[in-house]
């Protein structure tokens, strides 16, 4: 509507940016088309449909809580900690240590609740102390200095990490041992549905929850809120803003820890560079939803998963594309174009002062 | 406002270039020098030999000469390079060949008197790392040969940089037809490792007449190896047996969602599901169709480049029953087990081999000594002249090679190999005995067809 009530400021950005518009929706509906009547050959019953989306909400959920690290270090920093994903990384490492040896004390068979929250608090644990570490290090000394300086170090700290954890556990990739109770099939609803997507799932929309309660209602949330809007006036009225700074690491990083372990339930795999693709997707999830708006990372997670999902099957395939899955990436890169041209800020966004 | 705009919409453009690059979730690094220092005993480079001065190549081949010659001084050794993946995932694979070339090395102990010294560069599977391992070897003056590539998406860039800088090249495991295709073959480029266009063949026999499949659908990673390799099975198993591919489909070599892959191929269930792939993705493949709806009675089935520890490892139990095509090692005879695999064992501490080409990398580093018998010049001060041009001709032309890997002749395209093709299923250890290749302690590659 916005752009309707004043139509004499239609500058030539302005028109090229419409007609990217219209040629996007074009293309999406066309696309969408082509595919459901059939005309790639390929049919997918509903039941394909169904298993694409919840294979998308289940990948979207690990998304959105790495993507919530970013936001929430954002939203106070305004920095993007790019190390966010070895932080990721070093809590799935955690999860697969931890997982080797309560399998090898029985302990997963027995119990598995009790193995799960195990691994989910140690994987936590884990990946708050890399991240604090990191902010105390990396980032910390670096309070005063122009803000490409941080961005800068958090790639050299990215990299650090990762080749840490290449040193530390070698190049391979390793298998991580679950329980059965992770393994098969539930019907909900009449669904069935793997239980280790729906694990994660549920884990990562308590957490949600948990993180929004503690962000808008707690004193912690309120002084992180503080710092987030103003760190000088923050300071002048009590708030000690290095620690509410280092809080906001520790709760991204529990974060990331948990996000490490779920991505194993479901993928089953650890090796050195596994956080870097999620970490940038997370980053893209981010920005989809707005990045520094905790709401909008949740959001822009499942979106990116789901569209991820099934949009290179439903856009691409109805026009003859073959192998359509190889361009996921590209599509979900295409669609953070796409929303930033609709809407420069992200889905849930504010415009900056 | 508005540059922030733009800037917004042009670093998601930048994004969107990442995704775009194969391999973009691998960062490369520098390359991880093992065997002596690359520079150390060079004299300055001399011009003719940096790969951006070199002349055109005439397609009959370059005259002696026009690459130079390498003076190997007395008492000095001869240094050959390696260009093979030891790291990453797929680690295994190009270890496995970098100890048959040391084990060669070991074995003959010296040519025309002078030692052999190697060079590791790593490929990193990929065709940044073949390009960075390829110029580097490349810049060394005093290297006479290399070994590699291990994969044949690097196989490309570095066939090209090393025929351009007139190095001699053989691959121990690079299997994409094209490498050696006339139209595309490098002048400088050989292969001891055989060309995919029999092992697609051969596992498209497999698939019909022991397996009795009608119908396959395929998936591959965008490497050229694997891109090619499924290919020829498509093309073979629509000729030999009449069947049917209900799709042939490719994820990216960093992905590790299959599953929305699979459930697309779920939507015709085919027979067999071949995926000629890398370890890491082959794992994560191997492990999500067990788990797909509508895939509960496809047959799974990679090839060589799955065909290691790691893959056992990462995939667990889901690797059970999974086929894989590769090469034949029971012609090797006695000196392959006798000679060959006591020493492997004992460079690489590992009681079974990582991967199924050390034998071919053997039989590449003693052909390369052969040639190197053949062509070079000993001077009266015990130093050694080898004449680039003369040592790729000495190469190219030999004939009746007896290596483990059967008897081995070059074409004019560089296909040196004696091609015979096993398939292997993944079985218990404790039920496939003497039949196992590339194993865990629980489980190995058990060798099944064709029957001996």
């Amino acid at each position: 509507m916005r752009f309707l009530s004043r139509p004499e400021r239609l500058t030539r950005l302005g028109v090229i940016l419409w007609a990217l518009r219209i040629a996007l929706i074009v293309f999406v509906l066309a696309g969408s088309y082509a595919t459901l009547s059939g005309a790639s050959g390929l049919v997918l019953s509903p039941e394909g449909w169904r298993d694409l989306v919840i294979t998308g909400i289940a990948q979207g959920s690990v998304y959105a809580l790495i993507a919530l690290g970013y936001t929430l270090v954002y939203g106070i920093l305004f920095m993007i900690n790019f190390a966010h994903g070895e932080i990721f990384t070093a809590g799935a490492f955690t999860g697969f240590f931890v997982a080797v040896a309560l399998a090898e004390e029985g302990i997963m068979e027995a119990n598995p609740v009790l193995g799960i929250v195990i691994l989910l608090l140690s994987s936590m644990i884990t990946s708050m102390i890399v991240a604090v570490l990191l902010e105390r290090i990396a980032y910390r000394p670096l309070r005063r200095a122009p803000r490409l300086v941080p961005l800068i170090t958090a790639i050299g700290a990215s990299l650090v990490l990762q080749y840490s954890f290449r040193g530390i556990y070698g190049s391979g990739v390793r298998m991580v041992p679950l329980p059965d109770a992770i393994q098969g099939r539930v019907e909900i609803l009449g669904i069935p549905i793997l239980r280790s997507q729906l694990i994660v799932v549920i884990a990562a929309v308590g957490l949600m929850f948990a993180l929004y309660y503690l962000v808008e209602k707690t004193r912690t949330g309120r002084s992180m809120r503080a710092v987030s809007e103003d760190k000088e006036v923050a300071g002048l009225m009590g708030i000690n803003v290095d620690r509410t700074i280092a809080t906001t690491f520790a709760i991204g990083g529990l974060l990331a820890g948990a996000a490490g372990v779920l991505y194993v339930f479901i993928f089953n795999q650890v090796s050195f560079a596994m956080g870097f693709l999620p970490g940038i997707k997370a980053f893209t999830a981010a920005v989809l939803g707005g990045i520094g708006n905790i709401v909008g990372a949740m959001l822009g997670g499942l979106t990116l998963g789901i569209l991820e999902s099934i949009g290179p099957f439903l856009l691409l395939s109805g026009f003859g594309v073959p192998s359509t899955n190889q361009l996921r990436d590209v599509i979900a890169f295409s669609m953070l174009v796409i929303v930033l041209i609709f809407r420069p800020y992200g889905i849930l966004g504010r415009k900056e002062s | 406002m508005k540059s922030m705009k733009l800037s917004s919409v042009a670093f998601a453009a930048m994004l969107v270039a990442v995704a775009c690059t194969p391999g973009a979730g691998t960062p490369t690094t520098g390359p991880t020098t093992g065997g002596g220092d690359p520079t150390g005993t060079a004299p300055s480079g001399s011009p003719d030999m940096s790969p951006d001065m070199s002349p055109d190549m005439s397609p009959d081949g370059p005259p002696s000469g026009e690459f130079g010659t390498v003076e190997v001084a007395s008492g000095q050794p001869i240094k050959l390079g390696t260009a093979l993946v030891i790291t990453t995932a797929d680690a295994d694979l190009g270890t496995d060949s970098q100890y048959g070339a040391q084990v060669a090395a070991e074995i003959k102990g010296q040519v025309l008197g002078h030692d052999i010294e190697f060079v590791f560069q790593d490929d990193q599977c990929s065709t940044e790392g073949g390009t960075t391992a390829a110029q580097a070897l490349v810049s060394d003056p005093q290297i006479v040969a290399v070994i590699g590539t291990s994969c044949s998406s690097a196989g490309i860039p570095a066939a090209q940089i090393t025929s351009d800088a007139g190095i001699l090249m053989v691959s121990p495991s690079n299997t994409a037809p094209s490498l050696t295709a006339p139209e595309t073959h490098e002048e400088f480029y050989a292969r001891t490792a055989h060309n995919d266009t029999v092992q697609g063949a051969a596992m498209a026999t497999y698939a019909c007449e022991e397996l009795g499949a009608e119908t396959a659908a395929t998936v591959h990673d965008g490497s050229a190896y694997a891109e090619q390799l499924q290919q020829v099975f498509a093309d073979e198993f629509v000729a030999q047996c009449d069947g049917r591919i209900t799709t042939q489909e490719a994820v990216a070599p960093t992905d590790t969602d299959m599953r929305t892959v699979l459930t697309t191929i779920a939507a015709d269930p085919p027979d067999l599901l071949y995926y000629p792939i890398f370890t890491a993705g082959g794992a994560l493949m191997t492990q999500q169709a067990r788990q797909t709806s509508g895939l509960e009675d496809t047959d799974l089935a990679g090839a060589d480049g799955m065909q290691s520890p790691t893959f056992l490892e990462a995939a667990g139990d889901a690797a059970l029953g999974v086929y894989a095509s590769g090469p034949d090692l029971a012609f090797a005879g006695d000196f392959y087990s006798d000679e060959f695999l006591p020493a492997y064992e004992e460079l690489s501490g590992s009681a079974s081999p990582l991967s199924v080409f050390h034998a071919h990398a053997f039989d590449a580093a003693n052909m390369i000594f052969q040639a190197i018998e053949d062509s070079a010049t000993e001077n009266a001060d015990g130093s050694l002249t080898i004449d680039r041009g003369a040592l790729r001709d000495a190469f190219f032309a030999i004939e009746g090679f007896e290596g483990i890997t059967g008897n081995l002749s070059c074409n004019e395209t560089g296909d040196c190999a004696d091609p015979k093709i096993s398939v292997a299923v993944v079985a218990p250890v404790a039920d496939a005995g003497d039949d196992c290749g590339a194993s865990t302690e629980e489980v190995c590659f058990q060798r099944i067809w064709p029957e001996d």
